[in-house]
Formats: C-alpha cells, sequence, structure tokens
C-alpha cells in the first residue's frame, strides 16, 4: 500500500516553558514490509538535535526548544510503501539478544490471573508459534475495546481484571503473558491505517512482537485480532509503552500540560 | 580457624613492617590517645565525614582512622598490580563484547541469561562503542589476603566505587602527624591519583570533541553519603562539580551553566547511578539526572564515565566467570583468584549451601555495603534459620562462599595494640592506559573477631604503604 | 563558574550576614529589658524588632504571648525560623559545604568550626548558657569568617558574590529596621521628638552596632533626622545603605569587568542607578518623600538588583 501519513502533537502550556528536551521515536523502521519515501519530522521553535540508530534498530532523534513559549508543535509529514509479510520483521536490523526482553516492568508485571491465563493457553499449544496465537487470541477474548476506561499507567493485571481497554492494555497484556512463557515479548508503536473491517482508524497505533525461535521477531495485534499487515506502519519498540513511546520529553518550567493529537493516515492512489 | 598476621610471624617480624616495629612498642599510651585525637580533629576539620544510609543519626559521622599503617614490600605490589590491571583489561572486554556481538555468550563460556536478563545489563547501550572502547573507567577491585603468597578478588567494582578519597587523606594525615616515618621508611607516593584521574577523563574525550575537553564530577548532591569525596575529587582535579540540575542539553551537546553563561562539557565522571542519569532514558521520575543526556552520549556528543550498563560486569553472578574472562579474552591464566562460589541457581551447589550453611558467608547477588549477608560462623542458629528461609523463597538471589581466613594487621585498640582482620580496594584507572597508584584503601573491621570492613557496619580505614625497592 | 556555586557563595554571604543581624537584634533585645520598663512594657520592643526582621507571625503562631526566654529561644535558637542565628549560620555552613571547592581552607575551616562548636552549645541545656556571650559567639566567628575571606579568597568572581551578598544584605537589614521602627512608632505623633521616640532612636542605633560610631560622627544630642542621616546618607558609616550600596556596586562593577561584554549587566546599570539617586539626595528630600514612602521603594529595588543579579549570572542557560 501506499501511504501517506500526516502527525501533529500540540503541547500547550499555561505558563511558558523553557528548555524543553524531547526524544522523538518518529521515524518508520527499516525491513522488508515498508519503504519509506519522504518523511521529514518538525518541532516548532525547536532545534535538532542528536540523531542515531539504537540497539533495536530505531531511529532516535533529539529536538530541544528553548523557548520560552506556551506551545509546541511536534509535525510528522511523510509517505511510504508498505506490503504484508505476515506478521514477520524479516530484514530488520538489530543488535539487541531477545532474551533482554524477558525482563519485566512494572505494567507487565504478572499476577496470579496472568499467570494462571498463560498456563491454561501454554497447556493446548503446539510449538512457540501456535502458542503466540493462543495467547495473542486469549487477549483479544479477555479485553473488549473500549476507550476512557484505561490510563496510560494502567498495568496488564488491571487491564484483564478490568476486561476493558485499548490497545496499550492489549499489547501488555499479551507482553506479559508471552514472558510468563519464557517467550521474549515487546512493545511496538506505529499507525494502522483502518481496521479490519475497513473503518477508518483515525489515531496511533501500538501492538505487541513475540520472538519465536526460528522466525525472529513477530507482531501480533490482539487490539484488531491479527498480525500486522501492510497496513500497519512500524516506528519503534521497547519493553513496554512507556520506554517504546513516540515522543519523550522534558521541560524547565512548573506548568500544565495540554495534549492534542491529530493523526492521518491515507492510501494515495497507485 | 588459622589468621595470616601481617605483620607478626609467631614473634618475629616480618620484613615489611621491620621499622614500625619500635614505634609502635614504644609508643607511650598517653602519646598515642593524643595523636589519635589529633586525628580525628583533623578529619573533622578537614570535612571528611560519612553519612550511612538509611540510618539517620549524627550526619557528620567519621570513619574511625587507624593510625597502625598496613605495608605491602615491593614484590608483592608488583603481583598485586598485574593481577588488578589484567583483571581490568578482562572486565572491559567483557562489557565491550556484551554490549556488541556477544561472543563469549554465542561461545557458551557464560550462560546468555547471567547476562542479558541481568538487571544492570543497559539496553540503550547495545551497539555503542564509547571512545577507546571502554566502558568502566574507574575499577576498585577488593582484595582479601589469606596466606604469604595467597590474594582473592572478593568482587569487582565497575561502576561508581568510592573510597579513594580516604585513601588520599590518611596518607595526608599520616604525613602530617608522622613525619619520621616517611624518613626512615620509604615509602611510594599516592597523591599523583587525582592528577592521573583527570588525564585518564580527559583521554575518554567524544568523538565530536575537537578542543581539549571539559570535565566535570556529577554528584546526586550534598546529601549523598559520598558527597565529600565528589568535591574532595573536583578540587584536587580542578574541574567543576556538578549536578543534574546544572547541565542540561542543547542541540547535540550537553552544556552546564555558568555565571557566563552555557559552557560545553564533553566528559562526565558521574557519580549517580544508571537509573537516575536521565528521565527521558530510564526512571522518568529521576530528578537527579539530565533530560536527553543519553541521545547526546549515544551519539557520541558526550562521554559518560563509567557507562551506563558497566554494573553488567561486576555482578556477583558474573563474578564468579571473570577468570573465564581472562582466559578467553586475554588468552592468559588469571594472576589472581576468585573465592570459591556456590551459585545457588544450580542444584548441586544448592543442596551443598544449605547443608553448611553455618559454615558458609551468604550474600545476595545484588547486595552491596555488607548488607543482606550472612556470615554462618558468627551468626546465632536462629539468624541461619531466618537467612534460610530468605534463600528458600528465591535461591537464584544468592551466591555462598567459605568463610575466608582474612588476614589480620595490627591495630590500636583501646588496650592497646591487636590483630583485626583486613581487606584492600585498589582503584584502576582505564582510559588511553592502564594505571593504578601504589596503594589503595585498606578496610579494618574494628570489632574483635569481626570479618566485615564495611565502613557502614562498624569497619575502619588505615594508609596502605607499598615500600620501594 | 558554575552558576549555582555563585548562587551558594552569594547566599552564604547574605546568611553569614542575616545570622550577624539576629545576634544584634538579642542584644538589643536584652538591653532592653536592664532599662526601666517603658509606658507600653518591652513586649512592645521585642515586637518591634521581631517585625524588624520579618518573623513576628511565626513567633506569635509558635509561641504565642512575648517572653524573654521564648524570645532568646527564636532569635537565636530556632531553626523553624529562617532568620534565626543559628539557622542562618548553618545555611550559610551547608552553602559552604556544597561549594567547599570554592573556599579556601581558611575560609572553609572558620565556618566549620563556627557550626562545630554552635552545635556544642545547642546540646548544652540552655538554663546553664550566658546569654550575653551567645552574641559575642556569632559576631566574632562571623568576622573571623569575613576576615578569612577577605584575607585568603582569590579575587576572582566568587569572592564578587560572596561580597555582593554581604552587601545587598546589609542594605536590606538597615532599610527594615529602619522603617519597622518608623512605621510602629511615628503615628503616635505625641511620641514625635520626645524622650521616648529618642530612645526608639537609640534602640536602632545599638542594633547596629551604630551608637558610638554615631558619637563620633555627630556629637550632642541624638535626632531623628541625625540618626537618619548617619544610617542611610553618611559614607562612613559602615551599615548604611549608601555604603551597602557602594559595596554592591564596586563588586557588580568588577563581574562586569571581568565577564566582559557577552554577559548582561542589568544588576550593574540598576544599582549604580539606584546609588546615583541616593548621592542626590539629602536627608531633609527623603523626609519631604516621607521615611516610609523612601524605604518601602528602597527595599523593593534592592530586592530588582537581587533579581537581576540572579538573571545576568545565576540561571546559566541559553
Amino acid at each position: 500500500m501506499k501511504l501517506r501519513i500526516s502527525h501533529e502533537t500540540i503541547y500547550r502550556y499555561d505558563h511558558p516553558i523553557r528548555n524543553l528536551v524531547q526524544s522523538l521515536r518518529l521515524t518508520p523502521s527499516i525491513f522488508e514490509g515498508q519503504r519509506t519515501h519522504e518523511w521529514q519530522i518538525h518541532v516548532s521553535g525547536g532545534v535538532r538535535g542528536p540523531g542515531f540508530r539504537d540497539g533495536a534498530g530505531d531511529w532516535i532523534e533529539g529536538w530541544t526548544v528553548r523557548g520560552p513559549v506556551n506551545e509546541v508543535r511536534v509535525r510528522i509529514e511523510g509517505r511510504i510503501d508498505t506490503r504484508d509479510t505476515a506478521g514477520v520483521l524479516r530484514g530488520h536490523r538489530e543488535l539487541i539478544n531477545p532474551l533482554t526482553y524477558l525482563r519485566t516492568s512494572k505494567v507487565t508485571a504478572p499476577d496470579a490471573s496472568l499467570r494462571a491465563l498463560a498456563a491454561e493457553v501454554g497447556a493446548s499449544a503446539q510449538d512457540q508459534l501456535d502458542l503466540a496465537h493462543r495467547l495473542s487470541r486469549a487477549v483479544s477474548g479477555a479485553i473488549a475495546f473500549r476507550p476512557g476506561v484505561t490510563e496510560a499507567h494502567t498495568t496488564a493485571a488491571e487491564a484483564l481484571a478490568l476486561g476493558k481497554g485499548v490497545c496499550q492494555d492489549h499489547a501488555h497484556t499479551l507482553i506479559a503473558l508471552a514472558r510468563l512463557s519464557e517467550m521474549p515479548a515487546r512493545y511496538v508503536s506505529g499507525y494502522l491505517h483502518s481496521t479490519i473491517d475497513g473503518e477508518a482508524h483515525d489515531a496511533a497505533h501500538a501492538w505487541a512482537e513475540i520472538f519465536i525461535e526460528g522466525l525472529g521477531w513477530v507482531g501480533f495485534d490482539p487490539a484488531n485480532s491479527c498480525c500486522p499487515d501492510e497496513r500497519y506502519v512500524r516506528l519503534g519498540s521497547g519493553i513496554d509503552a512507556s520506554e517504546a513511546a513516540p515522543i519523550r520529553g522534558v521541560a524547565l518550567g512548573n506548568s500544565a500540560e495540554e495534549l492534542a493529537v491529530a493523526v492521518h493516515v491515507e492510501e494515495l492512489a497507485q | 580457624m588459622n589468621y595470616y598476621n601481617e605483620m607478626f610471624d609467631g614473634d618475629a617480624v616480618r620484613e615489611p613492617y621491620a621499622r614500625l616495629r619500635e614505634w609502635v612498642e614504644t609508643m607511650p599510651d598517653d602519646f598515642r590517645q593524643m595523636k589519635q585525637a589529633e586525628a580525628e580533629a583533623l578529619f573533622r576539620r578537614i570535612g571528611i565525614t560519612f553519612a550511612v544510609y538509611g540510618e539517620g543519626g549524627d550526619p557528620d559521622r567519621l570513619i574511625p582512622f587507624d593510625m597502625m599503617p598496613r605495608v605491602f614490600e615491593q614484590a608483592e605490589w608488583r603481583r598485586l598490580e598485574r593481577g588488578i590491571k589484567q583483571r581490568a583489561r578482562a572486565l572491559n572486554a567483557f562489557l565491550r563484547d556484551v554490549y556488541g556481538r556477544g561472543e563469549i555468550v554465542r561461545a557458551g563460556r557464560i550462560p546468555a541469561r547471567l547476562v542479558y536478563r541481568n538487571e544492570a545489563y543497559e539496553k540503550a547501550v547495545v551497539g555503542i562503542v564509547p571512545p577507546r572502547g571502554v566502558y568502566s573507567h574507574i575499577i576498585g577491585i577488593d582484595i582479601v589476603r589469606t596466606a604469604k603468597d595467597e590474594f582473592h578478588v572478593l568482587e569487582d567494582n565497575c561502576r561508581t566505587p568510592s573510597g579513594v578519597s580516604y585513601m588520599l587523606e590518611n596518607r595526608e594525615i599520616m604525613m602530617r602527624m608522622f613525619p619520621q616515618l616517611f624518613r626512615t621508611n620509604r615509602i611510594e607516593p599516592v597523591d599523583q591519583y587525582p592528577e592521573l584521574l583527570r588525564r585518564t577523563l580527559e583521554s575518554l574525550a567524544p568523538a565530536k570533541c575537537s578542543e581539549r575537553p571539559t570535565c566535570v564530577i556529577l554528584t546526586p548532591g550534598h546529601y549523598n553519603s559520598a558527597y565529600y569525596e565528589h568535591s574532595f575529587l573536583a578540587n584536587l582535579m580542578g574541574v567543576e562539580l556538578v549536578e543534574g540540575q546544572d547541565l542540561f542539553v542543547d542541540g547535540e551537546f550537553c552544556y552546564m551553566r555558568t555565571t557566563t553563561g552555557p559552557k560545553r562539557v564533553d566528559v562526565i565522571y558521574r557519580r549517580i547511578d544508571d537509573p537516575f542519569l536521565d528521565p527521558l532514558c530510564f526512571r522518568p521520575d529521576s530528578m537527579l539526572g539530565v533530560p536527553g543526556l543519553m541521545d547526546v552520549y549515544r551519539s557520541g556528543g558526550v562521554s559518560i564515565c563509567s557507562a551506563p550498563g558497566a554494573g553488567v560486569a561486576d555482578d556477583k553472578a558474573i563474578y564468579t566467570f571473570v577468570p573465564e574472562m581472562v582466559r578467553f579474552y586475554l588468552g592468559e591464566e588469571p594472576i589472581l583468584n576468585n573465592v570459591q562460589t556456590w551459585t545457588l541457581w544450580k542444584d548441586d551447589d544448592y543442596r551443598y549451601v544449605m547443608e553448611n550453611l553455618g559454615d558458609l558467608v551468604v550474600k545476595e547477588v545484588h547486595g552491596s555495603g555488607g548488607y543482606g549477608m550472612l556470615v554462618g560462623p558468627k551468626s546465632t542458629a536462629a539468624e541461619i534459620e531466618t537467612f534460610r528461609a530468605k534463600i528458600q523463597a528465591n535461591p537464584s538471589n544468592y551466591i555462598a562462599q567459605p568463610t575466608l581466613a582474612l588476614s589480620t594487621c595490627p591495630t590500636f585498640v583501646d588496650e592497646g595494640i591487636a590483630p583485626r582482620h583486613v581487606d584492600l580496594r585498589p582503584f584502576c584507572l582505564c582510559g588511553d592506559r592502564i594505571e593504578l597508584v601504589p596503594g589503595g584503601l585498606t578496610r579494618v573491621a574494628l570489632r574483635e573477631g569481626s570479618l566485615v570492613v564495611n565502613s557502614s557496619q562498624g569497619g575502619g580505614v588505615k594508609d596502605t604503604w607499598v615500600l620501594s625497592e | 563558574m558554575l552558576s549555582r556555586t555563585a548562587s551558594n557563595l552569594f547566599w552564604m554571604g547574605r546568611n553569614l550576614e542575616r545570622a550577624e543581624t539576629a545576634a544584634r537584634l538579642l542584644d538589643v533585645g536584652q538591653r532592653i529589658t536592664l532599662l526601666p520598663n517603658t509606658e507600653l512594657g518591652y513586649q512592645n520592643e521585642w515586637n518591634s524588632l521581631l517585625q524588624a526582621s520579618g518573623t513576628s507571625d511565626l513567633f506569635r503562631q509558635k509561641y504565642g504571648e512575648i517572653t524573654q526566654e521564648k524570645i532568646e529561644e527564636f532569635i537565636f535558637f530556632d531553626h523553624d525560623n529562617p532568620s534565626s542565628a543559628a539557622s542562618c549560620l548553618e545555611q550559610a555552613r551547608e552553602a559552604g559545604r556544597i561549594v567547599r571547592t570554592a573556599l579556601t581552607s581558611q575560609v572553609w575551616d572558620a565556618l566549620n568550626v563556627a557550626y562545630q562548636e554552635l552545635r556544642k552549645i545547642e546540646r548544652q541545656p540552655r538554663a546553664k548558657l550566658d546569654m550575653a556571650g551567645l552574641t559575642d559567639f556569632i559576631t566574632s566567628h562571623t568576622s573571623t569568617v569575613r576576615g578569612a575571606i577577605n584575607a585568603t579568597q582569590l579575587r576572582n568572581d566568587g569572592w564578587h558574590f560572596m561580597n555582593l551578598g554581604y552587601s545587598i544584605e546589609r542594605a536590606d537589614a538597615t532599610a527594615r529596621l529602619l522603617d519597622v521602627k518608623y512605621f510602629v512608632l511615628l503615628p503616635r505623633i505625641e511620641f514625635v521628638g520626645s524622650g521616648l521616640d529618642n530612645y526608639q532612636w537609640q534602640v536602632i542605633l545599638r542594633a547596629l552596632s551604630a551608637h558610638r560610631a554615631y558619637h563620633w560622627a555627630y556629637g550632642g544630642d541624638i535626632t531623628a533626622a541625625q540618626v537618619a542621616d548617619f544610617l542611610i546618607l553618611n559614607g562612613e558609616s559602615p551599615r548604611a545603605l549608601i555604603t551597602s550600596l557602594y559595596e554592591a556596586v564596586w563588586h557588580l562593577e568588577g563581574l562586569a569587568r571581568r565577564y566582559g561584554d557577552s554577559v548582561p549587566t542589568e544588576a550593574r546599570d540598576k544599582a549604580r542607578e539606584v546609588l546615583a539617586a541616593l548621592e542626590s539626595r539629602n536627608i531633609e528630600m527623603i523626609f519631604d518623600e516621607g521615611l516610609h514612602e523612601f524605604l518601602s521603594r528602597f527595599i523593593r529595588e534592592m530586592a530588582t538588583i537581587s533579581n537581576l543579579v540572579h538573571q545576568d549570572y545565576l540561571m546559566g542557560g541559553v
């Protein structure tokens, strides 16, 4: 698919801020499923800082805004060709040993219910790939899509108990279950063109990747009960949502922050 | 148990201590007490104090200083020095390897799990090769002695080992109080350390630095127990002592806030722990660090000493493999031995340790400062059982070692002079060269019979002499 | 120099000066209790002195009614009172400890010894203390520190920042003390020019250790105009506003020269302006404007200078 993406994040502050420092993970990954033609990042009033590819293969770009400013806009414009690799992250250069992704974090820490679910699903699985698919289906079944009931710090255990949540909660829960099954797993952030039934999907998206012996990293999207295909654009990964966040930033100044995000992913004519 | 006494061989005095004997034995009690009080007053005036974590109490507590020096002869020291440098090279080779292709793991010489699932292994550093390929720049190696020629490494400290200020001040105070001792004994100096450290740091300037590098020491602040040391070193090195709030990132570089505006910083000798370095990369709630620092570091705009993630080399579980690293990377046989170590995640080791708890020393894998450990022979049956339960709950969190017969050194005590157990922490500097000043910090367990030398557990310090030829 | 280092040196100077002010207040207070009671009782005197240090509300909340013992505790020892002698000395020592590397060992020794001695005194039962000796204790130790600063510190930017702290704090303390006495007492118009009024002025002079110096300078009777002149416009009086301002300007000029054109000099420019305005006045003009109005404006201007010092040198950002 040929996709055009525009993504704007606007931060508004009630008092002016100075020395804003951001670390952006906002550039598409390089692998067989993606070819980027044009990609521009711009931060209003900002100076482009260091840019480099990290051990996980993500392109990281630092920006600083000296200020004082009351508003900062982070704007992305780009065009990208995608194709379906059945969720397999083929041709992605990375150096980090997968075992590193067996370590857990606060939001993906297991509790009794997660352990029970992992054990239950694990009992009938034939191999790792089968197990990963089963775990992803189990998460799709256990957590209904419902915006507004969970928040940024909701843990996998809490989302499972609640039975409702958004893509972040689905991904965290799948990651927790995979790690309990001794499969390395990580959080992926990116964009999604439309949901499986063709309905327009207007937000940034997130899913999970699980490391399968012999196959490598494979994506699973329990929120949409599928594996990522040509409608998905992969940006970067991390041990959980906070580590994989496309934008991380800190500013000097005591100010309340208001956030507005607009993402458009549209298909271009052939 | 039979302990090696470093000064006396029966009634005879060993060679390195020959000239000290008369000094010790003819010192009148009142003179000794007067000098001890003088030493304490000097320490307090200079401001060397030590706050013990989590204890409250007097924030200006002094580490007890013992006036009786600990002495090595030249030949003994040469061997130690070769062993320490060898170990430092191996540890850095290991770090370079595990943050790169991980050959030692691929070769099956170290279990992958111990490296990659280790809390101290830092994903953010993978693929980053710091200047000169060195990750750990100041390595403190804790060494104990059990016989004339038997030295063992107890642990490695690859992150930010402390105590070097005591090594320097102990010497300073001894020279001030007993100048005649330094005339009758020919003792190698140690006061070049700050200069060597500064040179080492300057040799680690990042790729993007083209002029003479600006180095700073980054401290968590004046409430930290080692603040005195941070400020002491900054002073002797002639570099700024900064806190996180003094630094900021702008564009591709890191700057410090000065009275004449921003000044670029090239090399940061940090004395704060990894999780606090950068809220954008590690703990988002850290107030001690510098937002964006890791991005600048990873793109070659600043050097951080030691590299984040260097701690994976000094973990107590990794420790058991250091002799293997020496063989694997250097193709040499280790000069310094490890202490025999049982790792409790292995079934055989677990069984042995549980059956012999009363004879062993058990430590937490990630513990430090003498906390969270069991010294079997010095513990009551109840204490042993309490500890047994902790081990059973999480065996892989522990290692066990035999109770070592730590050597003793004569030490001034209330009744006069008596043997007390000691260890040694030399400080090895790794930059364009690997260097070591002749000496180190000797810690002494002041309580009779105690084998725990940590200052947080009632240990004291001594001046450490290396005699020239 | 690190901005934070400069800031600590600046506040070290301010706190040492403030510790001395507290010690002087204590001395004056003691003096008052030795004299026959005034009509209003010495409570009123104490209260006005508390107001001078801006702590009378804090005192009332914590202790309620004023007694000799409570006042001594509050002004000298109380760590809840940020302006007590003990608080100020401790803050000065803490600032010094943080910037230990910017101090000579003589200055650090003097500061640290003062602090260690203070801690010894704090541990003693209050009843056993010679209260009169406490003022001497503070003034002699702070003098030692100041002597060590001026005898041993390099004449570099750090030295300028310390002295800037001293001079700005001193100008502020003198102005506040003058203002409080004026504001509290003069509205009762029947006292103006009376024996009582003169007595109040004497208390001010004593509070500023300027009692004898005044007599050398002016001789004869104490009058409000002369006391005000002495403490505001007389460049020989060490604690006069104009003297403190001379020093502040001198140190700001030193910094501006040292740092060159690339560093802003707004604090220096403002201090010059305030000094010029002061130099162009005499005491009649100040009384015509209204002493209270004049002092309030002066205090605000000192705060502006202090803020500009912060902006010019202590932020250190881009």
